[in-house]
């Protein structure tokens, strides 16, 4: 057996090649079973069925709005609850690295609510902040809100003492410390729990839409649903899947771009 | 008033719900604007020394106290250099030498000549905005030196400065050190495991014994650099050929000898 690090690494073409090469074997098989006639299409349609129907929703409200319309709800209750746990994850989490007490009073809270699946939240979400920005909003914070933390916690522990010391021997206070030694240090480990929290956040929010919320995508694959139309369904997941991989291939250059500047 | 003063200074470590002591009664006085290096064996507790006065760790027993004062937090006037530099890699050279400057809250302008005048000093100029890892170790030394004496501080506490340095740079850094230290006097505590480097900086070396560290001799240096002129050379090597100065490295390599274990060679 072949250990991974013994292997050669594919090339770029290669891995472009590769991957061109799973995606066409999914369409071909999705192609074949739809046009085949083993699957019925009102439970499969086939590809261009649904880049049909795709075109159409640019177009042509469902529910009231067209698919950017959708698009456009979902990522500003995206942004808010993203940002929002970002904004207070981070800093949270860097302030916990360094104050014991605080860590003390806010990890056996943490630990118990994380667990918590983000959907369990969506009773509490629509019944106190309704179903237009607010409630799905706190299913995506609730989604996003544990790696932003955690991260920046977990950075902040595993600064180099040494910097720690200097800092302190120079005279900084607690606040300089954090703002000043904590945050650049962790950068690296803040970045990456910063994009395992917008795909957590990303898939929360779709899954919050499904049930409270009168517009946005997951909104417009239960209304697809509902009226039995399975290509609306699809061209709402290509939606998803393609805004989800742009947020990462996005949060990806940053992350490259940092660790440029840094010369690691 | 910055003398240091250790008083009965002991240390010890617990593990398994045992005692290992490190260090066994230090008594021991630094005077205002006097330069004492500390010699002894790896594990001897000479690095503990220093990092009690500069607040990063506490005595067992007995106290440590700068300027009378007893040592219970770090401090800027007691400005560190580390080993291993301990520069801020995602600051440049001008912003890890303003990094202490703004926590002691110096004005902008003050802030920029201080910068300014340290970096002309340690002969920085053109590396303002180079970043750590852009620098030989050399140099990257010569920063965390700047950043100290940046400060102003009373008391300068130096762990094996240049332990990290190839020979040559190690020179230059130790002639400059005699230079820097003859026109910004400061009391100084230099932790060292290379005697010739003691002998060549200090006023007096301090021989401390192996584990657990008690002071073995001190070995006055200052009185033998001024009648035998050593001054009056100015390079490093020349100094080392003076026969007053192999006579004090050789007694000093005696104590340490006497400090190895049998099985040692």
């Amino acid at each position: 057996m072949s250990t991974l690090a013994a292997q050669r690494p594919p090339s770029r073409a290669e891995s472009w090649a590769l991957g061109a090469t799973g995606l066409a074997a999914l369409f071909g098989l999705w192609t074949l079973l739809a046009i085949s006639g083993v699957v019925p299409a009102q439970f499969l349609p086939t590809p261009w069925a649904v880049a049909q129907r795709f075109v159409e929703l640019t177009h042509t409200p469902f529910t009231g709005y067209t698919i950017q319309q959708h698009l456009a709800s979902s990522v500003q209750r995206y942004l808010l609850g993203f940002g929002l746990a970002a904004v207070i994850g981070v800093p949270l989490g860097l302030a916990m690295g360094w104050f014991r007490w605080l860590d003390d009073i806010v990890t056996p809270l943490f630990e118990a609510i994380r667990f918590v699946a983000p959907i369990a939240w969506v009773p509490f979400a629509a019944l106190w902040f309704g179903t237009g920005i607010g409630g799905p909003t706190l299913i995506i914070f609730m989604g996003a809100f544990p790696p932003a933390l955690v991260n920046a916690y977990r950075g902040a522990r595993f600064v180099e003492p040494r910097l720690i010391e200097a800092a302190q021997t120079l005279g900084a206070g607690d606040w300089r410390i954090i703002a000043q030694v904590l945050l650049p240090a962790s950068v690296p480990s803040i970045v990456a729990g910063l994009r395992i929290s917008a795909g957590l956040g990303w898939q929360s929010l779709v899954g919050a839409e499904l049930i409270v919320a009168s517009s946005g995508i997951g909104y417009l694959i239960v209304k697809g649903q509902s009226n039995i139309s399975t290509s609306t369904v699809m061209a709402g997941m290509v939606a998803i899947g393609i805004v989800g991989f742009a947020i990462d291939v996005a949060l990806r250059r940053v992350e490259a771009r940092i660790h440029a500047r840094r010369g690691q | 008033m910055s003398a240091i003063v250790f008083e009965g200074v002991k240390r010890v470590f617990q593990r398994d719900g045992r005692d290992f002591p490190t260090l066994d009664g230090i008594d021991l006085t630094v005077a205002e604007r006097e330069f004492v290096a500390i010699v002894g064996p790896s594990g001897c507790g000479k690095t503990t020394c220093l990092r009690m006065v500069a607040g990063l760790e506490f005595p067992t027993h007995g106290k440590v106290t700068v300027g009378g004062a007893t040592v219970d937090a770090p401090g800027p006037d007691r400005a560190v250099v580390f080993q291993q530099f301990a520069l801020f890699p995602w600051k440049t050279v001008a912003e890890n030498i303003e990094f202490g400057l703004k926590s002691k809250g110096v004005a902008n302008g003050t802030r920029s000549e201080t910068i300014a005048r340290f970096v002309e000093l340690m002969g920085l100029q053109g590396y303002e905005s180079a970043f750590p890892h852009q620098l030989s170790g050399g140099m990257q030394q010569r920063v965390a030196i700047a950043r100290a004496y940046a400060l102003d501080p009373a008391v300068l506490l130096m762990d094996e400065p240049f332990g990290a340095l190839d020979a040559q740079t190690r020179t230059v850094m130790q002639e400059e050190l005699v230079r820097i230290a003859r026109t910004n006097p400061r009391t100084v505590l230099f932790i060292t495991h290379a005697v010739e480097e003691a002998v060549y900086l200090a006023d007096r070396v301090v021989v401390m014994t192996r584990r657990p560290g008690r002071i073995r001799e001190i070995v006055d240096v200052a009185s033998v650099r001024r009648s035998e002129h050593w001054d009056r050379h100015e390079r490093i090597e020349e100094v080392m050929d003076q026969a007053s100065f192999v006579h004090l490295r050789t007694h000093i390599w005696k104590l340490l000898r006497e400090q190895q274990r049998p099985n040692e060679h």
